[in-house]
């Protein structure tokens, strides 16, 4: 049962405090934009570096030169044997070719560069002297929007957000209303507990559509991105994810006396997310042995759910195992920090 | 004479173990003021607390108006205004948008505009509350308060840390408040709040009750209403003047001393003050300066407990 002229006033209030900070306006909105831009940016496509290969002298080597540079992203050169293999061991060349009756290749199957040399040198060199290949192949060159690292990026900022977002807009809230007796003189009144929670996680739910539109228009607008999924479905992901650090933020928060607390936890909480989660690179680099425990943390379900509708158009259907993740979650942090919660210490 | 507030043997005991409340017996009449007078750690705040219903008691009941908290809370909170020690409220919020949420909570809510005026805060309506001066923040916080249109305030400490004219327009606040019918419980460890403002004062000290009156009452109790004070020329030559038969001054109830001021609780200034020169005369002592004042419930607190309200 809702009291909605108290639930009003109290969604009222805190959009006013909110919208009077200047803090949270930067940081909920124009951080995450600002990220993306410049990381966009700094990882923009760029058309492919050069691969270095030495050539080592030989009366043959200026044919080998010759073929190889008419592979690109090949740039091949002649180089003493002793400069070739320094330049070899140091990184500055990525492959080594000893021409003679048998041609030798030294090159290091442990950098994919080299490896990447190595295989087209020597389809260079072979089809130099006259190998046929019997399928006949048409290549096709295609560069297209979806798998270039903003678009990876985009979803991942929006899921970094709505953590950061529910833990602190409930989590530190909180704690500062209990450091300042608010909370105290607030539950001294016939106000309800359950109005206020509601007033503090609608106004979270509400940001989070701003915070979606916004990245989503900085995706469209700067980067061209194309957004696969309906923004219906993009909408109750977000939400969900919403709601589940909600319930994190608030179980973080209830029983923290000071804010130093609340901001400890709250980091100790976020971190592990921050560094596993699959924001700035995929989780999938991770060893095997984590993935199970990378896979069950809420803003993995949450980025993958979203790279999954955003990038790839898929139904909400295809998230349930991601959103079940995210509800349970929410539903045990939530359940706990109502059991747990001071209002009065 | 209805009671607005019953208390019957109440006890706190904090997990640490410490009894804040050791067992509390008082009744607050309807219409009155009752104040809690106490130094800090006393156990009034705590107190209050339970009355408000903030805090669980360890033993003992409570009453408010017939009510008792765990069953008929969402009654009490509706005819209950509370004001807490330090409160701070929404520093980016105006005065009359604060207002203007406490009221939603409450069923039938006075209107804030008038409660504004009688906190004199009108003019502020549209400030933050976080450029408020002291006084102005906590007429707010008293008028949050006001604003569910109470049959009971409680207001602990209110005065703490304001500038005399703060002081003076906060009670100005409760008066109006009493007069237009409803009952306030506060608690003080000014004396001159308690006195100019409770019609009964109830003295706590280490969570007890040692004295509950009205504070003339309370003042005559001492047997002597007037006090005399005077500090000495050459105080390391007579280092205790009680124990020398000060005492035997005529109308001279009782000595004390404390830092080299003497505090002489005397019945009749014109009959010790002379027979007082005289004795001194006789033993040759100067005195550097004198001053006679009416006694206090701060008198009264040192008479019971040997210590100050407030130590300073």
């Amino acid at each position: 049962m809702i009291h909605w002229r108290a639930y009003s006033q109290l969604l009222l209030a805190r959009s006013r405090e909110l919208s009077r900070e200047p803090e949270v306006v930067f940081w909920v909105f124009f951080f995450p934009v600002l990220l993306a831009v410049a990381l966009g940016i700094a990882f923009r496509n760029k058309p492919p570096d050069k691969v270095d290969v030495a050539v080592v002298e030989h009366p043959n080597a200026a044919r080998v030169v010759r073929a190889l540079n008419a592979a690109p992203p090949l740039a091949a050169e002649v180089i003493g044997t002793e400069d070739a293999a320094r330049q070899f061991r140091l990184g500055k060349v990525a492959l080594v070719v000893y021409p003679g009756q048998v041609y030798s290749y030294r090159y290091d199957p442990n950098r994919p560069d080299s490896m990447l040399a190595l295989s087209l040198a020597d389809a260079a060199l072979q089809k130099a002297a006259g190998r046929a290949d019997p399928i006949r192949i048409h290549e096709q060159a295609v560069t297209e929007p979806g798998a270039r690292y903003i678009d990876f990026l985009i979803p991942g900022l929006l899921g970094l957000n709505l953590m950061s977002g529910g833990m602190w807009g409930m989590g530190f809230a909180l704690v500062d209303m209990r450091v300042k007796k608010l909370l105290k003189r607030l539950v001294a009144t016939p106000m309800r507990r359950s109005d206020f929670l509601l007033a503090l996680v609608s106004s979270r739910l509400i940001l989070m559509l701003v915070e979606v539109i916004l990245l989503l228009l900085v995706g469209r607008l700067v980067f061209k991105m194309v957004i696969q999924g309906s923004l219906g479905s993009i909408i109750v992901v977000s939400a969900a994810g919403a709601l589940s650090f909600a319930g994190i933020g608030l179980l973080c928060a209830s029983r923290a006396q000071k804010i130093e607390t609340i901001s400890g936890l709250m980091n100790l909480v976020m971190l592990p997310m921050f560094v596993l989660s699959g924001i700035f690179f995929s989780a999938d680099r991770f060893p095997a042995a984590m993935q199970p425990f990378i896979r069950i943390l809420p803003l993995t379900a949450l980025n993958d759910a979203l790279r999954s509708v955003i990038l790839e158009g898929a139904s909400l259907e295809a998230q349930a195992l991601r959103l079940l993740i995210l509800a349970a979650w929410g539903a045990v942090s939530f359940l706990l920090a109502l059991r747990l919660f001071r209002w009065v210490n | 004479m209805c009671v607005a507030v019953r208390c019957a043997g109440l006890h706190k005991r904090y997990d640490n173990k410490v009894d804040a409340v050791r067992g509390l017996d008082l009744e607050v009449e309807q219409g009155e003021c009752f104040g809690l007078l106490g130094p800090n750690g006393a156990g009034k705040t705590t107190t209050i607390e339970i009355i408000e219903g903030l805090l669980s008691a360890t033993a003992g009941e409570v009453e408010v108006f017939g009510k008792r908290w765990g069953r008929d809370n969402d009654e009490l909170r509706e005819l209950l205004g509370i004001c807490l020690q330090e409160t701070r409220l929404a520093e980016k919020l105006k005065v009359r948008e604060t207002l203007e949420l406490f009221a939603s909570f409450y069923r039938r809510p006075a209107d804030p505009a008038r409660v504004m005026r009688e906190v004199e805060l009108t003019e502020k309506a549209e400030a933050w509350v976080g450029k408020l001066s002291g006084g102005q923040r906590q007429r707010l916080a008293v008028a949050c308060s006001l604003v569910g249109d109470p049959r009971l305030l409680f207001l602990d400490e209110p005065t703490t840390g304001l500038d005399p004219q703060s002081r003076r327009q906060l009670w100005d606040i409760v008066r109006k408040f009493k007069r237009q019918g409803g009952t306030v419980v506060l608690t003080t460890h000014y004396m001159d709040e308690a006195e100019r403002l409770c019609d009964r004062v109830a003295v706590i000290d280490h969570g007890r009750i040692i004295a509950l009156g009205t504070p003339r009452e309370l003042i005559h109790s001492l047997g002597a209403e007037h006090i005399v004070e005077f500090t000495l020329a050459d105080p390391a030559a007579f280092p205790d003047l009680g124990g020398d038969g000060l005492a035997a001054v005529p109308t001279v109830l009782s000595v004390r001393q404390e830092d080299g001021l003497y505090a002489l609780t005397v019945g009749e200034p014109h009959r010790a003050l002379p027979a007082l020169f005289d004795w001194l005369e006789q033993r040759g002592i100067e005195l550097a300066r004198l001053s006679t004042r009416h006694a206090s419930l701060e008198d009264v607190f040192v008479k019971l407990t040997g210590r100050h309200l407030r130590e300073e």
